[in-house]
């Protein structure tokens, strides 16, 4: 995180008039790339359009244009591309559901062949197809250490299939497959599936998290995957106002809460291990970050679900002490 | 569309740009521009956010220029002023209020030493109007009134031009070269001051000189009187007229114990004042409490650090060579205070009334059509008297009794004259919303304390009439003027560039902030949420 003192120089915006054009943000910039286009068919308030254009805008900074994205079958596939049109104004593959992860390995490969080194490979695709289906080819691309960025939008369910629970689901969550009915409502609780500390585990040269709230964090953190050779993880959190439920307007104020409440732990790790995290600035309840959302609505009735939130308050607490979000009071 | 296709294809690739995604629209984010509380604050009607976003890039002269369209006395009320602003500023809420009144400050001060002045911008009129009085309210109006144009003569009583600023407020407050340097600059645009030339009968000004419409602004220089029963030799003096004499050079001889009977501003000048004429005692006698006293708490704080005393909740009912008798007070449910019977006696050399003022309003006895009202006489919102081409302002008018209010009124006053004398209607501004805390987002600014303006050493306070408080340098002052959180105006943050998930936000050339695409805006509405400062609102399509 760039350091703050106050807000016309050091701003937590996305730019300010004062700062010099070494401090500006990559989407500050009159002429940044767009990397995904007007007229994309999200729908209104997509954290994920959001979240995809930040990371590519800044690799495509990062790399002075030399980029090639593969992507998964997903959200961001479907409301990008529909054919014969096209919000990608960079070069874009797309494969299948569970294989970008390998497609983008024989992209790098072939770029190693050419002898391209110059111009280098993202990966995307949303949380069911980086945590579920396409989770082998990941692993497998994080073991031979490839030459690829993996970006996952995580949105917490299969979105573009109408909101069914994914690996990623968060307990208690409401999604078409997780109904809200029965004495436990929504997702259940297991033992989590997280894929940035999975990713860790293969001891890869960087792993990050970020969201679409901490927008110079992210796009540090892009800045810096791109310093890196190797197999590379960025996982953004990109709130989906259809299926959580909230109000378009407030996808990055949720995004936000996420972090801020603790339940989404923002840090960096190289080499396995965690060099930064980024610290919660304004504390807040888990219940603050999960109201606005009906996937939730559930535990907010007329008999708030208190045991439900206690648990998930017990989470939020448990990353706060492991990633040590909050400075020592 | 005839060049072969490869297998399988039909159709050439298109952008989605082809896809105008702002039909689905069914409200639009529309830029405001709404008021700032400091703006609404203001008794000089400052446009306060304005002057500090000029003044957070380091255009100090920009910034300067933006208050001199208000005020003309930056450098003085950057030290008098009790800045109803910061008292209204949404920074407030947050941390600390922004030091405006430091940095209006530092922005006068810059003036002075770097010689900047204004010039007329307005077309020669060939009218003549009179200001009598040389206090701010008329100083603000011949300021105006020349700018526009105008011809303009000032009459005043005393020596010198400045009225209560002057007279009034003791030097440790407001440092004469300061005042000296911003009336010269009224000078300078050509006003012509008659001083020592005290207006009795207004009627008979305006037909000997052939003016053609005057503002009155005498101010209110009576201290009233109270009746207190006093035995032989007892020395009673109005703080107004103590506080008058040492601006005329005299020292009055109050001795070594002094009551001050009051607790307004002027009981603690004049309470000041007399420790450092020597009082080793210098006592304030009030009827009421701390919490309830008229004078601005900062400067009762800085009376306290001085060493003043108070006596709350005490009436003065009886003076008398060398002492004075008090009563103590209680206050009643509805906080009025009620005599007790217990009585005290205290120790006094001498006893200063500071119980208000009241304006002499005898020179506009011969004009008709002039009402009276709560001891003023009675103005329109145009600062217009009931008597055609008359015009008042000041503490002579009825409303809150400060010299920024006052320099409103003169500028308002002004504004009303250019009007009436060109034969145009005044436009009356629309008033825009205002810009209340629950509009801003928060998030978005970071923590900063506020700029603590330095103090004198307490041993110079209490023996010498130099400054109190000091000014920012200009590093702190351009820290203060950037905490501003530019409630409810563009400061140019690109937010709304940055987080529309539609790249729908244009951002134009620097300074000429943002415009909406409507062709492909979605009305998501994640810019109007995200804005810091409220600048964007969500308004239905049709």
């Amino acid at each position: 995180m760039q350091s703050v003192k106050f807000y016309q120089t050091g701003s937590f915006a996305v730019g300010n008039r004062l700062l010099g054009p070494e401090d500006r943000s990559v989407q500050s910039d009159r002429q940044r790339i767009n990397s995904i286009d007007c007229g994309h068919r999200a729908c209104r308030g997509c954290g994920e359009a959001l979240g995809a254009r930040y990371a590519l805008d800044a690799a495509m900074r990062a790399t002075r244009n030399r980029v090639v994205a593969v992507n998964a079958t997903g959200c961001l596939e479907v409301f990008s591309t529909p054919y014969p049109e096209t919000s990608w104004r960079i070069p874009w593959l797309h494969s299948l559901f569970g294989n970008a992860p390998a497609v983008a390995t024989g992209v790098a490969a072939a770029m190693k062949v050419k002898g391209r080194e110059d111009v280098r490979v993202v990966a995307q695709g949303g949380d069911g197809g980086t945590v579920d289906i396409g989770f082998a080819c990941l692993s497998g691309m994080f073991e031979r250490d490839d030459d690829v960025l993996y970006l996952c939008y995580d949105n917490e369910a299969y979105m573009n299939t109408g909101v069914q629970r994914s690996g990623a689901t968060p307990p208690a969550a409401r999604t078409t497959t997780t109904p809200a009915t029965g004495p436990a409502p929504g997702a259940r609780f297991g033992q989590g599936k997280n894929v940035p500390m999975i990713a860790m585990a293969h001891e890869i040269p960087y792993v990050a998290t970020a969201t679409v709230a901490e927008l110079r964090d992210l796009e540090a953190k892009v800045q810096r995957a791109m310093e890196f050779r190797g197999a590379r993880y960025l996982h953004i959190l990109v709130p989906c106002p259809l299926g959580w439920g909230s109000a378009a307007h407030d996808t990055i104020r949720i995004a936000r809460l996420a972090k801020e409440s603790g339940l989404f732990p923002v840090f960096e790790a190289e080499r396995g291990e965690v060099v930064g995290v980024s610290k919660i600035r304004r504390r807040v309840p888990v219940a603050d970050y999960l109201r606005p959302q009906a996937r939730f609505a559930h535990l907010f009735g007329a008999e708030p679900r208190t045991d439900v939130l206690a648990r998930i308050q017990a989470i939020a607490d448990r990353n706060i002490r492991r990633f040590g979000l909050c400075d020592e009071e | 569309m005839d060049r072969e296709k490869p297998f399988a294809i039909t159709l050439d690739a298109g952008s989605s740009r082809a896809n105008k995604t702002g039909d689905w629209r069914t409200e639009r984010p529309v830029y405001v521009d709404l008021l700032p509380p400091c703006n609404q604050a203001c008794p000089a009607g400052q446009d306060i956010q304005r002057w500090l976003y000029h003044a957070e890039s380091g255009d100090y002269e920009p910034a300067w220029r933006r208050i001199m369209a208000d005020n003309p006395f930056p450098a003085v009320l950057g030290r008098i002023c009790f800045a109803p602003c910061e008292s209204a500023c949404n920074r407030g809420q947050l941390d600390e209020a922004v030091g405006i009144n430091s940095v209006e400050r530092f922005l006068g001060d810059e003036a002075i030493e770097r010689g900047w002045t204004v010039a007329v911008e307005g077309d020669p009129s060939g009218k003549h109007v009179l200001v009598v009085g040389a206090g701010p309210a008329g100083l603000s109006a011949a300021y105006h009134l020349a700018r526009l144009g105008h011809l303009v003569t000032v009459r005043d009583a005393e020596a010198l031009p400045g009225g209560m600023m002057r007279y009034g407020i003791p030097r440790y407050r407001l440092p004469r070269d300061v005042l000296d340097a911003e009336i010269a600059r009224i000078r300078d645009l050509g006003v012509v001051f008659e001083q020592r030339s005290k207006v009795a009968d207004a009627a008979a000004a305006m037909a000997d000189g052939g003016f053609d419409a005057v503002f009155l602004g005498v101010g209110a220089q009576l201290g009233r009187r109270a009746y207190i029963p006093a035995g032989d030799s007892a020395r009673v003096l109005e703080a107004v007229s103590v506080l008058h004499g040492v601006e005329s050079g005299e020292r009055p001889l109050l001795g070594r114990r002094v009551v001050v009977y009051g607790g307004g501003d002027t009981a603690m000048d004049a309470a000041r004042t007399a420790r450092r004429l020597g009082a080793a005692d210098s006592l304030v006698v009030y009827r009421r409490t701390r919490a309830r006293m008229s004078a601005h708490p900062a400067e009762v704080g800085e009376a306290v650090e001085e060493g003043i005393t108070f006596r709350w909740l005490s009436t003065v009912t009886h003076v008398d060579r060398g002492g004075v008798t008090v009563e103590k007070m209680r206050l009643d449910d509805t906080g009025f205070p009620q005599p007790t019977g217990e009585l005290e006696d205290l120790a006094a050399d001498s006893v200063l009334l500071a119980l208000g003022q009241d304006s002499d309003l005898s020179l506009v006895d011969g004009l008709a059509g002039i009402g009276r009202a709560d001891g003023g006489v009675e103005v329109d919102r145009a600062m217009m008297t009931g008597r055609e081409g008359v015009f008042a302002g000041g503490d002579m008018v009825p409303a809150t009794r400060t010299a920024t209010a006052a320099i409103g009124h003169g500028a308002r006053a002004a504004r009303s004259i250019d009007a009436w004398l060109r034969g145009s209607a005044r436009a009356e501004r629309e008033p825009r919303p205002l810009a209340t805390f629950d509009k801003l987002n928060t998030w978005y600014y970071s923590d900063a304390d506020a700029t603590v303006r330095p103090h004198l050493d307490l041993s110079r306070r209490v023996s010498t009439f130099d400054e109190v408080v000091g000014g920012l340098d200009e590093s702190t002052a351009l820290f203060e003027a950037r905490r501003c959180l530019s409630c409810g105006n563009c400061f140019g943050c690109d937010n709304c560039y940055g987080v529309c998930p539609d790249n729908a936000v244009v951002k134009l050339e620097p300074g000429e902030r943002y415009e909406i695409d409507l062709d492909y805006c979605k009305g998501c509405g994640i810019c109007v949420q995200e804005c810091p400062c409220g600048a964007i609102e969500m308004v239905p399509e049709d």
